[in-house]
Protein backbone atom coordinates (compact mmCIF):
# COMPACT_ATOMS: atom_id res chain seq x y z
CA UNK A 1 0.00 0.00 0.00
CA UNK A 2 1.35 3.41 -0.84
CA UNK A 3 0.87 6.33 1.51
CA UNK A 4 -2.18 7.63 -0.38
CA UNK A 5 -4.12 4.40 0.17
CA UNK A 6 -3.10 4.28 3.81
CA UNK A 7 -4.34 7.83 4.37
CA UNK A 8 -7.62 7.12 2.56
CA UNK A 9 -8.27 3.93 4.53
CA UNK A 10 -7.32 5.50 7.84
CA UNK A 11 -9.51 8.56 7.22
CA UNK A 12 -12.59 6.58 6.22
CA UNK A 13 -12.31 4.03 9.02
CA UNK A 14 -11.63 6.73 11.59
CA UNK A 15 -14.58 8.79 10.36
CA UNK A 16 -16.88 5.79 10.77
CA UNK A 17 -15.52 4.96 14.22
CA UNK A 18 -15.75 8.61 15.30
CA UNK A 19 -19.37 9.02 14.38
CA UNK A 20 -20.27 5.52 15.68
CA UNK A 21 -18.76 5.77 19.14
CA UNK A 22 -19.35 9.51 19.32
CA UNK A 23 -23.08 9.08 18.81
CA UNK A 24 -23.46 6.06 21.07
CA UNK A 25 -22.23 7.62 24.28
CA UNK A 26 -24.10 10.95 24.05
CA UNK A 27 -27.24 8.95 23.15
CA UNK A 28 -26.92 7.03 26.41
CA UNK A 29 -26.43 10.28 28.29
CA UNK A 30 -29.40 11.94 26.62
CA UNK A 31 -31.57 8.93 27.38
CA UNK A 32 -30.69 9.15 31.05
CA UNK A 33 -31.31 12.90 31.10
CA UNK A 34 -34.73 12.61 29.45
CA UNK A 35 -35.73 9.72 31.68
CA UNK A 36 -34.83 11.67 34.81
CA UNK A 37 -36.59 14.77 33.52
CA UNK A 38 -39.75 12.77 32.80
CA UNK A 39 -39.67 11.30 36.29
CA UNK A 40 -39.39 14.72 37.86
CA UNK A 41 -42.09 16.07 35.55
CA UNK A 42 -44.43 13.34 36.74
CA UNK A 43 -43.59 14.12 40.37
CA UNK A 44 -43.80 17.90 40.07
CA UNK A 45 -45.92 19.02 37.13
CA UNK A 46 -45.90 22.58 38.49
CA UNK A 47 -42.19 22.94 37.86
CA UNK A 48 -42.53 21.93 34.22
CA UNK A 49 -41.28 25.22 32.66
CA UNK A 50 -38.08 25.16 34.69
CA UNK A 51 -37.49 21.47 34.14
CA UNK A 52 -38.13 21.74 30.41
CA UNK A 53 -35.81 24.70 29.98
CA UNK A 54 -33.02 23.09 31.97
CA UNK A 55 -33.56 19.85 30.09
CA UNK A 56 -33.24 21.61 26.74
CA UNK A 57 -30.07 23.40 27.73
CA UNK A 58 -28.59 20.20 29.13
CA UNK A 59 -29.59 18.21 26.07
CA UNK A 60 -27.93 20.78 23.83
CA UNK A 61 -24.78 20.51 25.92
CA UNK A 62 -24.77 16.72 25.55
CA UNK A 63 -25.76 16.89 21.92
CA UNK A 64 -22.86 19.20 21.15
CA UNK A 65 -20.47 16.34 22.01
CA UNK A 66 -22.04 14.26 19.26
CA UNK A 67 -21.89 17.30 17.00
CA UNK A 68 -18.15 17.66 17.63
CA UNK A 69 -17.68 14.05 16.53
CA UNK A 70 -19.81 14.73 13.47
CA UNK A 71 -17.73 17.77 12.54
CA UNK A 72 -14.52 15.77 12.94
CA UNK A 73 -15.79 12.94 10.75
CA UNK A 74 -17.08 15.41 8.12
CA UNK A 75 -13.66 17.07 8.06
CA UNK A 76 -12.02 13.66 7.69
CA UNK A 77 -14.24 12.79 4.73
CA UNK A 78 -14.78 16.06 2.85
CA UNK A 79 -12.00 18.42 3.91
CA UNK A 80 -9.18 16.12 4.96
CA UNK A 81 -6.00 18.21 5.37
CA UNK A 82 -3.66 15.18 5.07
CA UNK A 83 -5.40 13.98 1.95
CA UNK A 84 -5.21 17.44 0.37
CA UNK A 85 -1.53 17.60 1.20
CA UNK A 86 -0.85 14.21 -0.40
CA UNK A 87 -2.80 15.26 -3.51
CA UNK A 88 -0.84 18.51 -3.70
CA UNK A 89 2.40 16.59 -3.21
CA UNK A 90 1.51 14.10 -5.96
CA UNK A 91 0.50 16.91 -8.32
CA UNK A 92 3.77 18.73 -7.65
CA UNK A 93 5.87 15.70 -8.66
CA UNK B 1 -19.11 18.94 -1.96
CA UNK B 2 -18.78 22.31 -0.24
CA UNK B 3 -18.51 21.92 3.50
CA UNK B 4 -19.38 25.56 4.22
CA UNK B 5 -20.80 28.45 2.24
CA UNK B 6 -17.44 30.22 2.64
CA UNK B 7 -16.07 28.35 -0.34
CA UNK B 8 -18.32 29.96 -2.93
CA UNK B 9 -16.63 33.28 -3.74
CA UNK B 10 -18.50 35.84 -5.82
CA UNK B 11 -15.95 38.58 -6.03
CA UNK B 12 -12.37 38.92 -4.95
CA UNK B 13 -9.99 41.83 -4.77
CA UNK B 14 -6.68 41.05 -3.14
CA UNK B 15 -7.21 40.16 0.49
CA UNK B 16 -10.89 41.08 0.42
CA UNK B 17 -13.18 38.22 -0.54
CA UNK B 18 -16.93 38.46 -1.00
CA UNK B 19 -18.25 34.97 -0.36
CA UNK B 20 -21.74 33.57 -0.08
CA UNK B 21 -21.77 33.78 3.71
CA UNK B 22 -21.21 37.53 3.73
CA UNK B 23 -23.75 38.18 1.00
CA UNK B 24 -26.43 36.09 2.76
CA UNK B 25 -25.67 37.80 6.07
CA UNK B 26 -26.05 41.22 4.46
CA UNK B 27 -29.33 40.17 2.85
CA UNK B 28 -30.64 38.98 6.22
CA UNK B 29 -29.47 42.19 7.89
CA UNK B 30 -31.29 44.27 5.27
CA UNK B 31 -34.40 42.10 5.63
CA UNK B 32 -34.46 42.33 9.43
CA UNK B 33 -33.57 46.02 9.63
CA UNK B 34 -36.08 47.09 6.97
CA UNK B 35 -38.74 44.77 8.40
CA UNK B 36 -38.45 46.13 11.93
CA UNK B 37 -38.23 49.70 10.58
CA UNK B 38 -41.46 49.18 8.66
CA UNK B 39 -43.23 47.62 11.63
CA UNK B 40 -42.09 50.21 14.17
CA UNK B 41 -42.86 53.16 11.88
CA UNK B 42 -46.20 53.88 13.47
CA UNK B 43 -46.52 52.18 16.84
CA UNK B 44 -49.71 52.58 18.86
CA UNK B 45 -50.14 52.32 22.59
CA UNK B 46 -53.94 52.23 22.57
CA UNK B 47 -56.76 51.28 20.27
CA UNK B 48 -56.36 48.41 17.84
CA UNK B 49 -52.74 47.74 17.01
CA UNK B 50 -51.60 46.33 13.69
CA UNK B 51 -50.92 42.62 13.33
CA UNK B 52 -47.22 43.15 12.82
CA UNK B 53 -46.93 45.22 15.96
CA UNK B 54 -48.69 42.44 17.84
CA UNK B 55 -46.25 39.88 16.49
CA UNK B 56 -43.28 42.04 17.41
CA UNK B 57 -44.64 42.62 20.90
CA UNK B 58 -45.07 38.87 21.39
CA UNK B 59 -41.47 38.28 20.36
CA UNK B 60 -40.07 41.01 22.58
CA UNK B 61 -42.10 40.15 25.68
CA UNK B 62 -41.39 36.42 25.31
CA UNK B 63 -37.67 37.12 25.01
CA UNK B 64 -37.83 39.37 28.04
CA UNK B 65 -39.60 36.69 30.06
CA UNK B 66 -37.09 34.04 29.06
CA UNK B 67 -34.15 36.28 29.94
CA UNK B 68 -35.76 36.97 33.31
CA UNK B 69 -36.15 33.22 33.89
CA UNK B 70 -32.44 32.67 33.35
CA UNK B 71 -31.71 34.80 36.36
CA UNK B 72 -31.16 38.26 34.93
CA UNK B 73 -33.52 40.37 36.99
CA UNK B 74 -33.33 43.54 34.91
CA UNK B 75 -34.04 41.89 31.59
CA UNK B 76 -34.35 45.20 29.74
CA UNK B 77 -30.61 45.82 30.15
CA UNK B 78 -29.69 42.63 28.34
CA UNK B 79 -32.58 42.43 25.90
CA UNK B 80 -30.84 44.34 23.06
CA UNK B 81 -27.80 42.05 23.03
CA UNK B 82 -29.44 38.68 23.71
CA UNK B 83 -32.49 39.50 21.59
CA UNK B 84 -30.30 40.41 18.62
CA UNK B 85 -28.40 37.15 18.94
CA UNK B 86 -31.63 35.16 19.08
CA UNK B 87 -33.33 36.99 16.21
CA UNK B 88 -30.30 36.69 13.94
CA UNK B 89 -29.74 32.98 14.55
CA UNK B 90 -33.46 32.23 14.35
CA UNK B 91 -33.90 34.15 11.09
CA UNK B 92 -30.86 32.37 9.66
CA UNK B 93 -32.44 28.99 10.33
CA UNK B 94 -36.02 29.94 9.43
CA UNK B 95 -34.97 31.14 5.97
CA UNK B 96 -33.87 27.56 5.21
CA UNK B 97 -37.36 27.11 3.70
CA UNK B 98 -36.21 29.28 0.78
CA UNK B 99 -34.73 27.14 -2.01
CA UNK B 100 -31.06 27.67 -2.78
CA UNK B 101 -30.46 29.33 0.57
CA UNK B 102 -27.58 28.29 2.76
CA UNK B 103 -27.68 29.51 6.36
CA UNK B 104 -24.74 31.79 7.15
CA UNK B 105 -24.59 30.15 10.56
CA UNK B 106 -23.51 27.00 8.71
CA UNK B 107 -20.09 28.59 8.35
CA UNK B 108 -17.63 28.55 11.22
CA UNK B 109 -16.61 32.17 10.63
CA UNK B 110 -20.12 33.48 11.38
CA UNK B 111 -20.62 31.37 14.48
CA UNK B 112 -17.11 32.22 15.70
CA UNK B 113 -17.96 35.90 15.33
CA UNK B 114 -21.19 35.43 17.31
CA UNK B 115 -19.36 33.48 20.02
CA UNK B 116 -16.67 36.17 20.19
CA UNK B 117 -19.42 38.75 20.74
CA UNK B 118 -20.54 36.71 23.75
CA UNK B 119 -16.92 36.28 24.86
CA UNK B 120 -16.43 40.06 24.88
CA UNK B 121 -19.88 40.94 26.22
CA UNK B 122 -19.73 38.72 29.32
CA UNK B 123 -16.79 40.55 31.00
CA UNK B 124 -18.18 43.92 29.90
CA UNK B 125 -21.53 43.27 31.58
CA UNK B 126 -19.74 41.78 34.56
CA UNK B 127 -17.52 44.84 34.98
CA UNK B 128 -20.50 47.15 34.59
CA UNK B 129 -22.38 45.40 37.38
CA UNK B 130 -19.59 44.57 39.82
CA UNK B 131 -16.78 47.00 39.05
CA UNK B 132 -13.41 46.16 37.51
CA UNK B 133 -11.61 44.81 40.56
CA UNK B 134 -14.53 42.82 41.90
CA UNK B 135 -15.10 41.20 38.53
CA UNK B 136 -11.45 40.19 38.15
CA UNK B 137 -11.53 38.77 41.66
CA UNK B 138 -14.31 36.34 40.65
CA UNK B 139 -11.76 34.51 38.52
CA UNK B 140 -9.82 33.58 41.64
CA UNK B 141 -12.88 32.20 43.42
CA UNK B 142 -13.39 29.98 45.37
CA UNK B 143 -9.60 29.68 45.78
CA UNK B 144 -6.63 31.03 43.89
CA UNK B 145 -5.89 27.55 42.49
CA UNK B 146 -9.03 27.78 40.35
CA UNK B 147 -7.67 30.76 38.36
CA UNK B 148 -6.32 28.82 35.35
CA UNK B 149 -9.40 26.58 35.25
CA UNK B 150 -11.72 29.58 35.21
CA UNK B 151 -9.79 31.11 32.32
CA UNK B 152 -9.77 27.81 30.42
CA UNK B 153 -13.51 27.40 30.92
CA UNK B 154 -14.05 30.92 29.60
CA UNK B 155 -12.16 30.03 26.41
CA UNK B 156 -13.55 26.53 25.97
CA UNK B 157 -17.16 27.58 26.33
CA UNK B 158 -16.64 30.17 23.59
CA UNK B 159 -15.28 27.43 21.35
CA UNK B 160 -18.18 25.18 22.32
CA UNK B 161 -20.75 27.89 21.49
CA UNK B 162 -19.22 28.41 18.04
CA UNK B 163 -18.77 24.75 17.13
CA UNK B 164 -22.18 23.71 18.47
CA UNK B 165 -24.11 26.17 16.33
CA UNK B 166 -21.87 25.55 13.30
CA UNK B 167 -22.13 21.78 13.61
CA UNK B 168 -25.89 21.77 13.95
CA UNK B 169 -26.57 24.08 11.03
CA UNK B 170 -23.90 22.51 8.81
CA UNK B 171 -25.15 19.00 9.56
CA UNK B 172 -28.68 20.01 8.56
CA UNK B 173 -27.53 21.28 5.16
CA UNK B 174 -25.20 18.32 4.71
CA UNK B 175 -27.83 15.70 5.56
CA UNK B 176 -30.30 17.24 3.11
CA UNK B 177 -27.59 17.32 0.43
CA UNK B 178 -26.73 13.68 0.94
CA UNK B 179 -30.38 12.60 1.07
CA UNK B 180 -31.11 14.42 -2.20
CA UNK B 181 -28.73 12.04 -3.94
CA UNK B 182 -30.20 8.92 -2.30
CA UNK B 183 -33.96 9.50 -1.93
CA UNK B 184 -34.70 12.69 -3.85
CA UNK B 185 -38.48 12.76 -3.48
CA UNK B 186 -40.18 13.22 -0.11
CA UNK B 187 -37.70 12.40 2.60
CA UNK B 188 -35.56 15.57 2.26
CA UNK B 189 -38.67 17.62 3.12
CA UNK B 190 -39.04 15.74 6.40
CA UNK B 191 -35.40 16.41 7.18
CA UNK B 192 -35.88 20.09 6.28
CA UNK B 193 -38.71 20.28 8.81
CA UNK B 194 -36.46 18.64 11.39
CA UNK B 195 -33.72 21.10 10.46
CA UNK B 196 -36.11 24.00 11.10
CA UNK B 197 -36.89 22.60 14.54
CA UNK B 198 -33.23 22.07 15.47
CA UNK B 199 -32.40 25.53 14.10
CA UNK B 200 -34.95 27.16 16.40
CA UNK B 201 -33.78 25.05 19.36
CA UNK B 202 -30.18 26.03 18.65
CA UNK B 203 -31.10 29.71 18.46
CA UNK B 204 -32.86 29.36 21.82
CA UNK B 205 -29.93 27.45 23.32
CA UNK B 206 -27.39 29.97 22.06
CA UNK B 207 -29.32 32.84 23.62
CA UNK B 208 -30.02 31.03 26.87
CA UNK B 209 -26.38 29.97 27.27
CA UNK B 210 -25.20 33.53 26.60
CA UNK B 211 -27.75 34.68 29.18
CA UNK B 212 -26.53 32.10 31.70
CA UNK B 213 -22.92 33.20 31.21
CA UNK B 214 -23.88 36.85 31.63
CA UNK B 215 -25.96 35.99 34.71
CA UNK B 216 -22.97 34.17 36.20
CA UNK B 217 -20.69 37.15 35.50
CA UNK B 218 -23.08 39.79 36.83
CA UNK B 219 -24.08 37.87 39.95
CA UNK B 220 -23.47 40.06 42.96
CA UNK B 221 -23.47 37.98 46.14
CA UNK B 222 -25.97 39.28 48.66
CA UNK B 223 -24.93 40.15 52.19
CA UNK B 224 -25.58 37.30 54.62
CA UNK B 225 -28.24 39.16 56.57
CA UNK B 226 -30.45 39.59 53.52
CA UNK B 227 -30.11 35.94 52.47
CA UNK B 228 -31.10 34.71 55.91
CA UNK B 229 -34.09 37.01 56.11
CA UNK B 230 -35.36 35.81 52.70
CA UNK B 231 -34.85 32.22 53.82
CA UNK B 232 -36.98 32.69 56.88
CA UNK B 233 -39.57 34.55 54.84
CA UNK B 234 -39.92 31.72 52.32
CA UNK B 235 -39.97 28.97 54.94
Amino acid sequence: MDSMTIIAVASIVTAGLTIGIGCMCPALGEGRAVATALTSLAQQPDASPTITRTLFVGLAMIESLAIYCFVVSMILIFANPFWNRVIAHAAGK
Amino acid sequence: MNLTSDQLIFWQHGFFKLNETIVTTWMLMILMALGSKLVTRNLLTEGSISRWQGALEIIVTTLEGQIKDVGLGEARKYLPFLGTLFLFVATCSICTVLPGYKPPTGSLSTTAALALCVFVAVPLFGIREQGFGAYLRTYAKPTFIMLPFNIISELSRTLALAVRLFGNMMSGVMIIGILLTITPFVFPIVMTALGLLTGMVQAYIFTILAGVYIAAATFVPKPKQAVESTKTATS
